[in-house]
């Protein structure tokens, strides 16, 4: 696969703090509407490219393109937003003091602007869109309540939700499962793996059970570059990729 | 907390109109009469209310914790200031048909450029906005674009109401110096001077802090104000799903300016004089203890807050001197430990509780009323 046809494509991406390369010469490529799973040890890189990826840290060297030709190290994280990167963070962040639905209805897609914001009237599709993503993320019942007054994993699948409502083309989604229950996190395998039918999404993970419901093709990353990739099975049974993670 | 505004918004309109009447056609030994010292008194409080509801949009809305609000004001009220001074003519002191007093006795020949067009009113009041408004601008800018955040941009609100403290105390700068701008005697043809003048003042006061509520009710109920809170409360989530932080940020400290700036224009014909001192660090400081005493993020709690305050203020310099300052201390101390909320933010959260047990909401109700 080549620049041409992919939705994500990273070459020789390097990130350096104070000596410490955080990303070393990472390369990835992510296919229009691909599932893909990240694993790897703590520090092996998995937040910073993120970060680089959605505009928050430039890289030192390398090339970050998304789309056909658009490049990414060129862009700030709005630009990103709008162009149809959305991003869910490893601690869920929400606005607490906003209702549920608020918290969808600002992420909605649409004119981000200052002006279009102050005179904006929602209008009957937009209402419309808002209850299909919160039928989507399960969070019906909840629409009037404060974001601050729901349990962790409700914070976690209104994140996904206003993911979603931002209408993004690639979903990159960080340790979605951190502090669920396992019944929480079967929920949210399902829900992710619905929402991969229609857009490509990228899912950093340590829960290797959560991997393995996914299905779906990993990326092994260690000291900020790629290991391995393949199916969770074939990664599993490389030396190298037990010596520095799976074996411990 | 939307029928709370629109009743404080209509009993400030009744206030407007109700001081005038019982000053100047109720008679004096009635006990209805409102004495006349006290019309530009309550002016004045009405002029800190728009202050403390204007610092309320930048920090209460939008997180921006300026501590320099005392700045705006104080240009707008320079602003006012120089469209009065040239009102008065050759009824100086030294009778200079243009020149105000204090450059005639500076030896200054001609009037500084920038005192061009104030003796225009409608120049000068395009000036109270925009000389506030595109400083905030300007300031806004750079601090928002370069992600100064928090209490760093708390330090450079407070350094730049300084810079121009000190510079407005320098004779040079052309604006009275040490003294400021005083002696008034007309405002757009009458004597600044009459009880008939005080009474409009008062009523123009209280009528724009009525507008002033109602508009920023607006702003805080649109997309935009749910934007900025969002902002206040998790700036980095609101900049990933694709808002620009700096932009939201740059409108609500400007219209913030603005608003400031027009108290500042408010206040200095009711209280006869403007002089650096109102650039001084420590009155920005008073306009957030208003503000969190009445309640920050909320409207009508600022605006509680000024006039609380301020009455209190004026009680206790009269009455106890040397105890107004450890007073407010103590005030602002006991508000962030027990009433961190403010009073009309801990009266709306106890309101809330009470009728939750009777009431059961269904689910539906709140989406239906957030979409209209």
């Amino acid at each position: 696969m080549s620049a041409q046809d992919s939705l994500l494509y990273l070459d020789g991406i390097t990130v350096s703090f104070d000596g410490f390369k955080a990303l070393n010469s990472l390369s990835l490529i992510v296919g229009e509407g691909e599932m893909r799973a990240i694993i790897g040890p703590n520090g092996a890189g998995k937040t910073t490219m993120m970060d680089v990826i959605t505009g928050k840290t430039r890289p030192d060297a390398g090339e970050a393109i998304f789309g056909a030709s658009v490049n990414l190290l060129t862009l700030d994280e709005a630009d990103i937003a709008r162009l149809g990167i959305g991003r869910k963070f490893q601690r869920p962040s929400v606005f607490e003091s906003h209702s549920v639905w608020d918290n969808i209805e600002l992420a909605l897609a649409g004119n981000r602007g200052v002006i279009e914001s102050l005179f904006h009237k929602l209008a009957a599709s937009e209402k419309a869109r808002i209850e299909e993503v919160l039928e989507t993320v399960g969070l019906t019942s909840e629409a009037g309540k404060l974001a601050a007054f729901l349990s962790h994993g409700q914070k976690q699948w209104l994140e996904i939700g206003m993911l979603l409502a931002q209408e993004p083309r690639l979903l990159l989604v960080d340790e979605p499962v951190a502090g669920m229950t396992d019944d929480e996190t079967a929920q949210t395998a399902q829900l992710l793996k619905r929402i991969a039918k229609e857009k490509a999404v990228v899912v950093v993970e340590h829960d290797m059970s959560f991997v393995r419901e996914l299905d779906v093709k990993v990326t092994v990353l260690h000291e900020g570059s790629v290991l391995a990739e393949g199916t969770l099975d074939a990664v599993s049974a490389e030396p190298r990729v037990i010596e520095v993670y799976l074996g411990r | 907390m939307r029928r709370l505004t629109y009743i404080a918004a209509a009993l400030i309109a009744a206030i407007a109109l109700l001081v005038p009447v019982l000053n100047l056609w109720v008679p004096p030994d009635s006990p209805f009469h409102v004495p006349d010292y006290l019309v530009p008194l309550l002016g004045k409080y009405l002029c800190f209310a728009i202050l403390a509801l204007a610092l309320d949009l930048a920090w209460g809305y939008c997180g921006i914790l300026s501590l320099g609000h005392g700045a705006f004001f104080a240009l707008g009220g320079y602003a006012m200031g120089m469209y009065l001074m040239r009102q008065i003519g050759t009824r100086g002191v030294y009778a200079h048909p243009v020149l105000p007093d204090f450059m005639v006795f500076l030896n200054w020949k001609e009037l500084p450029w920038y005192w061009y067009g104030f003796d225009m009113f409608w120049f000068a009041a395009i000036m109270v906005m925009l000389v506030p408004g595109l400083l905030a601008f300007v300031f806004g800018w750079f601090a928002f674009r370069s992600r100064v955040t928090g209490v760093y941009l708390s330090i450079i609100t407070q350094a730049l109401t300084y810079a121009l403290l000190l510079a407005f105390f320098r004779n040079d700068m052309g604006f009275g110096g040490n003294n400021g701008l005083t002696d008034f005697k007309d405002i757009l043809g009458f004597n600044i001077q009459a009880q008939s003048t005080r009474a409009v003042l008062f009523a123009v006061t209280a009528l724009i802090l009525a507008g002033f509520l109602l508009m920023l009710q607006y702003v805080v109920m649109s997309r935009l104000g749910k934007v900025m809170v969002a902002v206040r409360d998790a700036e980095s989530r609101t900049r990933f799903i694709g808002y620009r932080v700096e932009h939201v940020k740059l409108f609500a400290f400007t219209l913030s300016a603005v608003m400031a700036g027009i108290a500042g224009a408010l206040y200095v014909p009711q209280v006869g004089i403007i002089n650096p001192g109102e650039f001084s660090p420590a009155n920005s400081i008073e306009i957030v203890i208003w503000t969190a005493v009445g309640g920050r993020g909320t409207l009508v709690g600022p605006i509680i807050g000024a006039l609380a305050v301020n009455s209190g203020k004026s009680y206790f310099t009269a009455a106890f001197p040397d105890m107004w300052l450890l007073v407010l201390g103590a005030l602002f101390v006991c508000v962030t430990l027990f009433l961190p909320k403010g009073i009309v933010g801990t009266l709306a959260e106890w309101m809330a509780k009470r009728p939750a047990k009777k009431t059961h909401v269904p689910a539906t109700a709140p989406a239906t009323e957030a979409a209209q």
